[in-house]
Formats: C-alpha cells, sequence, structure tokens
C-alpha cells in the first residue's frame, strides 16, 4: 500500500528525515514509535505532501504510483487520509459542510455517522471551533468516515482524549478500518467481509494499542527508522528501558 | 486641488441633479415589474413576489416608482408625502444630524426632500420584512434621499434596503441622509445591500436614536465593486439599549471604501458590538469602528478582520474611548492572509488549492446575519459565491 524507500527531508535548512525506509501492506496497521522532536509528524506530513518539507532524497510510493513529488490533494484522492493532532479552525464553515465536502461526490448521511460518535451536537459549529481534545478527535474521525480513504495517517489520536471518550475514538478507528470487535454484532459481518484498510499510527504514549489492533511497531529515533518488531513488545521496551536504550540494540 | 484619482473627493459640479426623464412608469404591481428593473433590484435583495415583504418603497433617480404596504400597523410611503400627511415628523427632520455637517449634508438640505418615510407602530411586530430599493438609472445623476425610520415603543420591523445601479452608468452620486428613531422597547433591523457601479460615488450620513431597551440591528452587505463609498454612520444607545452593527465588504480592483460604525454608549446597561470582514482584491478598505462608552455600567465589542488576496489597501482603525470608571471595551483586529494551514487542511481532504481558498473565503464572509429571510440568505451565498469567483 504505502512504500517508502530512502527518504529525506528537509525542514528550512534542517534536516528532519535521514534515509528512512518502510513499507505498510494493504489492510496492515503500524505503529510509529518515537520520542518528541524524532520527526514522526514530519514523517507523516511528507507522506501526505504538506508545503516545508522538502524531499531532498528518495521515493514515496503509493498503491503502486510515485507520489513523492503529487499534490497534496490529489494524495487524498488517491486515497489517503490523516487524522490531525492539532488541525486549524475554519471559521464560517460548519462541521456538517466539511464532512459534505471530505465525502466529495458521494452521498453520506453526515447525522448518522456523527450519531455513532456522539458528535450531533458540534455538526453546526464552525470546523474545529472551541472543541475539546476528544471533540477535535471525533471530528476528525467524522471526517475520515465521509473521506473513506485507504489508508490513514492518525497523528497520536489519543493525544488529550479522555479515558471514556478513548474507547469510543478507537472503535471509529476500527470501523474507519474495517477492523476490530464492534459492540453492535449486527455489523460483524459487514467489517469481515470488507477488506481491511492500511493505518500508520503515531503514538507517544500507546495507549491507543488498548483499543486498535496492530501490526507492527516501528521506532523513530533522531529522524531513522531505528527498529521495526511487533508493536506491543517495543511498546513495553520503551516503558522498560526508554528510547535510547531501546534503540542501541540496533545501532 | 484633487486628482480625477482622488476617490475622496466629490465634486458636486461632475453630476447633475436634474432627471432628463422625470415621468418613469408607475409599476403598480411587483409581479409586473419590467424584467431589466426586477433583474438590478432582485441583486439588492428586492423581493418581487409581494406576498413575501410586509412593504415596498422603490425610488428610481429621484421618481417614486413603487410603494405599497400590506400590513397594518406601518407607513410606508415617501418622505414628501409622509410630511404632509404628518405635520409632527417636520421635528424628526435633520434632529439627529445637522445640515451643516459637510458638504454633503448642506448638499442634501438644499435639495426637494425625495427618499421615504418608514414607521411601524407602537406594539406592532411586523413578522415579514419591509423593503426599498434606491436606485440610480441616469448617467452622472446625483441623487439625494432624505430617509426616516420610526420604530414606536414596543414595535419590530426588518428592512431590506436595497441601493443599485444602471449597469451603462459611467458615474453617477448618492447622498442619502438617514435618521432612525427606535423608540423605548423596539427592535428596528436595518440590512443593507449595496450593488453600486464602479464610478459611483457614495455618500450615506445615518444616525440612529435608540431609546430605552431598544435595539438596533445593523447588517451593511457591499460585495461589488464601488468607486468611492464613505459611511460612518453613528448610533446614540440609552439605557440598556443594544446595537449590533456587521459589515461584509469586498473591494475589488478601482473600489474605494471607508466604512465603519461609531456607536455612543450614553446609557447605563447599553451594549454594542461592531463585527466587519473585509476583503481587499485590489482595492482600498478603510474599516473604522468605534466605541465610546459615556456612562458608568457599558459594554462594548469591536471586531474587525481583514483578508488581502491582491494588492490594495487594507486599513483597520479600530478606536474605544471611555470617559468614566466602569465602561468595558474591547476589540480585536487582524489583517492579513489566508492561513496556509488551513488551505492545506482543506486539500488534505481532497479538495483542489482554489476550492479550499474559496471555501475559506466563503467561511470568512458568513458573518451570522441575525434575522436574514432565507431566500435572502440564499441568495446572499450566491452572492458571495459569485464575488469569490471574480476576485481569484
Amino acid at each position: 500500500m504505502l512504500l517508502i524507500e530512502e527518504l529525506k527531508v528537509e525542514v528550512g535548512d534542517k534536516e528532519i528525515l535521514q534515509n528512512v525506509n518502510l513499507h505498510v501492506p494493504p489492510g496492515e496497521t503500524h505503529i510509529l514509535f518515537g520520542p518528541n522532536g524524532s520527526g514522526k509528524t514530519s514523517l507523516m506530513m511528507t507522506i501526505m505532501g504538506f508545503s516545508g518539507y522538502r524531499i531532498t532524497r528518495g521515493k514515496i510510493t503509493f498503491k503502486g504510483e510515485d507520489v513523492t513529488h503529487m499534490p497534496l490533494h490529489e494524495r487524498a484522492r488517491l486515497g489517503i487520509g490523516v487524522l490531525f493532532q492539532r488541525p486549524p479552525t475554519i471559521n464560517g464553515l460548519t462541521t456538517r459542510r466539511m464532512v459534505e465536502l471530505c465525502a466529495g461526490d458521494r452521498c453520506v448521511d453526515v447525522d448518522q455517522l456523527s450519531s455513532h460518535l456522539q458528535f450531533d451536537n458540534f455538526l453546526e459549529r464552525d470546523v474545529n471551533h472551541n472543541l475539546s481534545g476528544g471533540e477535535i478527535k471525533r471530528s476528525e474521525m467524522l471526517q475520515l468516515m465521509a473521506q473513506e480513504p485507504d489508508m490513514v495517517l492518525l497523528d497520536e489520536p489519543e493525544s488529550g482524549v479522555d479515558l471514556e471518550s478513548i474507547a469510543l475514538l478507537g472503535e471509529s478507528i476500527n470501523t474507519v478500518l474495517n477492523r476490530g470487535i464492534k459492540r453492535n454484532p449486527s455489523c460483524q459481518k459487514g467489517i469481515i467481509s470488507e477488506k481491511p484498510k492500511s493505518a500508520l499510527v503515531i503514538t507517544h504514549t500507546g495507549h491507543i494499542l488498548d483499543y486498535i489492533t496492530a501490526d507492527r511497531g516501528q521506532v523513530l529515533y533522531k529522524g531513522q527508522l531505528r527498529c521495526s518488531r511487533n508493536a506491543r513488545e517495543i511498546l513495553k521496551w520503551i516503558h522498560e528501558y526508554g528510547y535510547e536504550e531501546c534503540v542501541g540494540c540496533t545501532v | 486641488m484633487h486628482s480625477v484619482n482622488d476617490k475622496t473627493i466629490v465634486n458636486l459640479s461632475d453630476f447633475n441633479s436634474r432627471a432628463e426623464k422625470n415621468e418613469y412608469a408607475y409599476i403598480d404591481s411587483l409581479e409586473a415589474m419590467e424584467k431589466t428593473d426586477a433583474d438590478e433590484f432582485v441583486k439588492v435583495g428586492i423581493e418581487t413576489d409581494a406576498s413575501l415583504r410586509a412593504g415596498t418603497f422603490i425610488q428610481k433617480d429621484n421618481a417614486v416608482v413603487h410603494c405599497s404596504n400590506s400590513s397594518d400597523g406601518t407607513d410606508v410611503m415617501g418622505i414628501a408625502g409622509a410630511l404632509e400627511a404628518f405635520p409632527w415628523l417636520e421635528s424628526h427632520v435633520w434632529k439627529l444630524l445637522s445640515p451643516e455637517k459637510d458638504d454633503m449634508t448642506r448638499e442634501a438640505a438644499q435639495s426637494p426632500l425625495q427618499g421615504f418615510f418608514i414607521r411601524s407602530h407602537k406594539d406592532v411586530k411586523i413578522e415579514k420584512p419591509l423593503q426599498t430599493c434606491l436606485h440610480i438609472a441616469q448617467d452622472k445623476f446625483s441623487q439625494k434621499v432624505h430617509n426616516i425610520v420610526i420604530a414606536e415603543e414596543n414595535s419590530e420591523v426588518h428592512i431590506i434596503a436595497g441601493c443599485s445601479t444602471s449597469p451603462h452608468l459611467t458615474t453617477g452620486l448618492h447622498i442619502g441622509v438617514s435618521e432612525f428613531y427606535v423608540k423605548k422597547g423596539a427592535t428596528l433591523k436595518y440590512t443593507m445591500i449595496h450593488d453600486w457601479g464602479e464610478n459611483v460615488f457614495v455618500r450615506p450620513r445615518t444616525a440612529v436614536h435608540v431609546e430605552e431597551g431598544g435595539v438596533f440591528i445593523s447588517n451593511y452587505i457591499s460585495l461589488k465593486p464601488v468607486g468611492s463609498l464613505e459611511s460612518n454612520p453613528v448610533t446614540y444607545l440609552e439605557k440598556n439599549a443594544t446595537a449590533t452593527m456587521n459589515s461584509i465588504l469586498v473591494a475589488g480592483e478601482g473600489a474605494h471604501m471607508d466604512v465603519g460604525s461609531v456607536v455612543e454608549l450614553n446609557g447605563e446597561g447599553a451594549r454594542a458590538e461592531i463585527i466587519s470582514r473585509a476583503i481587499v482584491a485590489g482595492g482600498t478598505i478603510i474599516s473604522r469602528g468605534h466605541l465610546k462608552g459615556n456612562v458608568h455600567g457599558v459594554k462594548g465589542h469591536l471586531e474587525c478582520k481583514g483578508l488581502i488576496l491582491k494588492d490594495g489597501l487594507l486599513h483597520a482603525i479600530p478606536e474605544l474611548s471611555g470617559a468614566v470608571p466602569g465602561v468595558e471595551m474591547s476589540h480585536e483586529a487582524a489583517v492579513g492572509k489566508i492561513d496556509r494551514r488551513e488551505i492545506e487542511y482543506l486539500m488534505a481532504r481532497g479538495l483542489t488549492e482554489d476550492d479550499a481558498v474559496s471555501t475559506i473565503v466563503r467561511g470568512f464572509l458568513n458573518v451570522d446575519i441575525e434575522g436574514l429571510p432565507e431566500e435572502l440568505a440564499q441568495k446572499m451565498d450566491q452572492a458571495v459565491k459569485d464575488t469569490e469567483q471574480d476576485m481569484m
């Protein structure tokens, strides 16, 4: 689904990513661990094609297409979706309208989608205006549900979300990815009959792993991917020894 | 000496006060209006389905071409006729404004009385809006009007006031003197939609007096290029009176707008809010706002936001002045460009860059205008879409 080869990225004059190689096969969920400032968000922004992230070497391939220099919106239309950690407010644009825009030409029942996310009361509010951390994440998930991407990039989905809402969020991520066991049994058939989608999930704390199933974990440390193995195992190591010790084995 | 490009100076001798065509056919019913007229009027919010409006006044150059009133408890008339019918009205003319204020008021004071008189009677709540249209059809015409609006005690009225010019005009001048009286506990909503020509000079002079517990809501919308517009209405608020002034301005190439609001909070408990959204796309906007807290226990907020999409000038001048302790006033002004993060956020959802910019611009102009009838809200939305296409 997503293949990153020898990727080098600069922001301003500073090299943020050095020689990143990553492969997320179709249907797999990969977890990206790393301390603050290691380049996790930069990697996600580069995959999506945001301005300010200059690729100096390497290649990004998505669904077999070279997207290294493809405009942002074309990558979105090709099937990449992002859950932003701190999205901007868009004044005068209601969340309802935003969700419709995300759906493009498809018809979506915004009320139905939002009731799953308990977001009904915020639909007429301007996008991200005066929302709590958890509400922002639910707004982002609502948009992704309408967008229906083939691969989602989730930037710290659990940050700022209280314990009660994190389960709801995890469930909505599973819905978008066609994975997991749903609370509502009538949906199970649909879930297993549809192909799972791919995901790259940035997490700092690993809490989200209690709610979504991960196929693999990677550690990004000082701009380099240093480790690739079972996500829960990596999380245990990090808890036990910290990042520096954890990546020490790969040096 | 002023140059021909000096948009701040009006040379009165450039304009003709005499209408060449004195007699425009009177329009008996709005539905029977000629299509060319209807098209012009509709753009500035005039509804041709009379059942949707409580009354209508239309003046073309200096001729009243339509005046009707379908609701009890209101008066809708030409001002000259109203002064004959109601001798007491004389005391309301040049009461809030002085004819000696400037050249424009002097010019208006010397001219025959044109314009409208609208009154909502005591305790009458008019559900449907009333509408007025002042239109300039003759080239180089100088239209001078003096409008009086009175919302009597505990009455409620919404007036949609459109102003426009015929498309062929090379230039024209509109001097509009308006004096509004909002009596005790009354509510006056005044939504003004302007569509002037590119070389038309517009000089409204407006003053509003709001008595105890009264509410004045003004919505001013000017999306199309106007040669030169200078408007700085003054509102005087008494005890517990409220004023909300919203303006949405777009200045394309060649447009010059100097628009603001002054609100004097003169009674305890008075509240005022001035909100302006300005977009410069090649023209000039001077966006003013001035709250004057003259007594204890008043509150006001001023919000002045501007976007510059093409080189021009956006000059925000928010002012607050407090004369005594116990006034609470604040302002917020921002002038700039569209945040790149917002554009890319929308692009990450699949919108092209152009669509993302349009969406943000439309949102920026989308000030929630209280009490705008649904059909007019839809028209405004379409006008904003058209405008933003012109700007890109």
